[in-house]
């Protein structure tokens, strides 16, 4: 599932990444300090915006850039914003259609081994393999394992529980869930250049960039 | 409230007046008033009196149950003929409450109900909780409870498998499965709340539970994307699954060669029965709910209407069924069969009969009226007598089916006991205490799917 997972802040190129000599001025608006010879390796730049509308232009802009390590964080999902961020494939439907088939052949073989390989007994002179009779457990077994799968292949695909993540560093960030959306461009992308990026995010209305560390 | 109809928000042209939502809530508001019932809001006095009062109830059915596991299930009314007594007929109760809320936040996402937002929730929980309930019954009508892993096939030293031709081999499947999966979906649906609670809880102890409940949510579109899907394919399952439950609990009945339960009509009467009961025990206990902590403006007169009418929907269905029972019996030509259905009407358990036939279709059929669904004094005491009226179905069901079978020799009588009584009340007690708990430590309405319908999401670049 390389495909789809691209957004991996503890792995990757960050220690290549280094971080521009000159950070002091006005393009660090918000780093917490400003005048500190060995800077921590940077995550990323990370702007706040108002409203869905400004976070869905601000990130196909920069994806129109040409900037693919970004990501955007928002109080409910956005169907845009994974699309402008590129985010349209997902390989769920088929993890939980192979759990769901799984399911099904490990709940009818469970009954047809036990019933008719293991302990064959006559009921009312029915067959051992009785199938019809059991479809019902076979179906549950099918939504059992099929949901199972939705459930935890979300998690994992999504790397959660993941306790720390370098963008609750984020000024604000708390109010991502409740009426504030942000978008990240990460500093391992191949583009990435510091002052571009931050001078891009600011011209796209944002209220606040700033730089996150790691 | 707003007069003409914006798009976004509101469906349908007979609705234009009534909002799903209050036009004028924000992101914020939404986040803030949600929020704050739990985590800033001081509990109130009524919160510990009805806390208190079903805490004590809970106690009763602890007492019953302990008392039950000493003696025996003796101490029940039932013996034969009517063996499935009171116990199993509140199994098919409190699993049919159930179901109201797995159609509310499955089927009707699927359907794209907007309005079932604010009360999918609640609605879960209230399932979880009845589930909980109805679990119990069974197992301890067993006679030995403590044996009751038997009914799971594991390798054991007798060298023996459970029956899977049995329909209670599949009961034990389909509503295990209910309770997982309905307990996952609840859990999914509220790890973005959890997160939202975490940034908004003041104190240490909160930030703690309700971060690690959160497992470091943070709204991350990637994330977003993965887990509307999960959702999606969850409301998927969870349909055929809330469906299948209820068919084999009436297979239970169904497979079975008694007159009375030997019918082809029980599976779909049986699932409309439940979301009859369901959406009659949603009503019951949104509207003092949303009354009580100021909610009219996330649960509108929209979503009461719509409830009303799905109740009046399905227990036109359970009318039908009733219906066509009587149909069966006389048209099948069978003499056991028409004893059955005769018996019921004119028979010593007649008074249950009329009083169903009561509740459950003459009471609903003031819901055709308007002013009756705007009232919601009297909704709720339709909700109520419906409660009782399905109640009532099901001791039609388990009871009068048994004590007349085929030879009058094995005839009988039943009557449920004090402690019959006592277990029944005790678990509606258990009941409300998991909900007053739920209420005062969860999100009753879900945060994040508020904030989606409300006009400010729309994205406009």
């Amino acid at each position: 599932m390389a495909q789809d997972d691209p957004e991996n802040p503890t792995h990757g190129r960050r220690d290549e990444v280094e971080r521009p000599s000159s950070l002091s001025g006005p393009i660090s608006s918000s780093a917490h300090h400003p005048h500190r010879r060995h800077a921590p390796p940077l995550y990323g730049v990370i702007a706040e915006f108002e409203t869905p509308g400004d976070l869905v232009h601000a990130a196909r802009k920069v994806y129109e850039q040409g900037y693919r390590r970004i990501n955007g964080y928002s109080p409910y999902p956005i169907e845009e914003l994974s699309e402008a961020i590129g985010f349209t494939h997902t390989s769920l439907p088929l993890i939980v259609f192979i759990g769901g088939v799984l399911g099904g052949i490990a709940g009818f073989g469970m009954q047809y081994y036990m019933e008719v390989i293991d302990y064959p007994l006559n009921v009312g002179g029915k067959p051992y393999n009785s199938w019809p009779a059991f479809i019902p457990i076979t179906f549950e077994c099918i939504v059992l394992a099929a949901a199972f799968s939705a459930v935890l292949g979300m998690l994992i695909l999504n790397k959660l529980p993941q306790p720390y993540h370098p963008v609750f560093n984020t000024p604000n960030f708390a109010l991502a869930t409740r009426d504030r959306f942000f978008l990240a461009v990460e500093a391992n992308d191949p583009k990435f250049e510091h002052d571009k990026v931050f001078a891009l995010l600011q011209s796209l209305n944002a209220t606040e960039v700033s730089d996150v560390e790691v | 409230m707003a007069e003409e109809p914006q798009k976004p928000y509101m469906e349908g042209p007979m609705h234009s007046t009534t909002p799903v939502i209050d036009p004028g809530l924000t992101f914020a508001s939404v986040t803030d008033k949600i929020s704050s019932i739990v985590l800033k809001r001081k509990t109130s006095l009524a919160w510990f009196f009805g806390f208190a009062i079903s805490f004590a109830l809970f106690q009763l059915m602890l007492l019953a149950i302990t008392n039950l596991v000493f003696v025996g299930i003796g101490l029940w009314g039932v013996n034969v003929p009517v063996a499935w007594g009171v116990d199993i007929l509140n199994f098919v109760w409190w699993i049919g409450i159930g179901h109201a809320g797995t159609l509310i936040s499955a089927i009707l996402l699927l359907l794209r109900q907007r309005w079932r937002t604010s009360i999918n929730r609640f609605a879960e929980a209230m399932t979880l909780f009845a589930v909980a309930q109805a679990g119990m019954y069974p197992v301890f009508h067993l006679g030995r409870p403590w044996l009751m892993y038997w009914l799971f096939p594991y390798p054991n030293t007798m060298g023996i498998w459970p029956q899977f031709r049995s329909p209670l081999m599949w009961d034990v499947f389909a509503v295990s499965t209910y309770a997982t999966v309905s307990a996952m979906f609840w859990f999914v649906g509220l790890i973005p709340d959890f997160a939202t609670l975490r940034d908004r809880a003041r104190s240490k102890p909160f930030q703690i539970l309700y971060g690690a409940l959160a497992m470091g949510w943070r709204g991350s579109a990637r994330h977003w994307h993965r887990y509307e899907m999960a959702y999606l394919l969850l409301a998927g399952l969870a349909t055929p699954l809330v469906l299948s439950v209820h068919t084999i609990v009436s297979f239970d009945f169904a497979v079975g060669i008694i007159p009375g339960w030997h019918a082809t009509i029980f599976p779909p009467y049986f699932v409309a029965g439940a979301i009859y009961a369901g959406f009659a025990m949603v009503l019951l206990l949104t509207i003092p709910l949303r009354r009580f902590y100021g909610l009219e403006g996330f649960i509108t007169m929209r979503h009461m209407h719509n409830m009303a009418k799905v109740m009046l929907a399905t227990g036109l269905i359970v009318g039908y069924g009733y219906i066509i029972e009587a149909f069966f019996g006389w048209y099948s030509g069978n003499k056991y069969e028409r004893f059955m259905i005769w018996n019921r009407m004119n028979g010593p358990y007649n008074l249950y009969y009329w009083a169903l036939i009561l509740c459950n279709i003459i009471a609903p059929q003031f819901l055709w009226s308007k002013k009756v669904r705007s009232n919601l004094v009297a909704l709720w005491i339709i909700s109520f007598i419906v409660s009782i009226g399905m109640w009532l179905e099901r001791f039609v069901i388990v009871v009068t089916s048994l004590h007349r079978d085929y030879l009058p020799s094995s005839w009988g009588m039943y009557q449920p006991t004090v402690w019959d009584w006592s277990m029944f009340i005790g678990t509606i007690g258990f009941f409300f205490t998991l909900l007053f708990l739920f209420i005062r430590f969860l999100p009753m309405i879900s945060i994040f799917e508020m904030r989606t319908i409300l006009p400010s999401a729309e994205v406009e670049e």
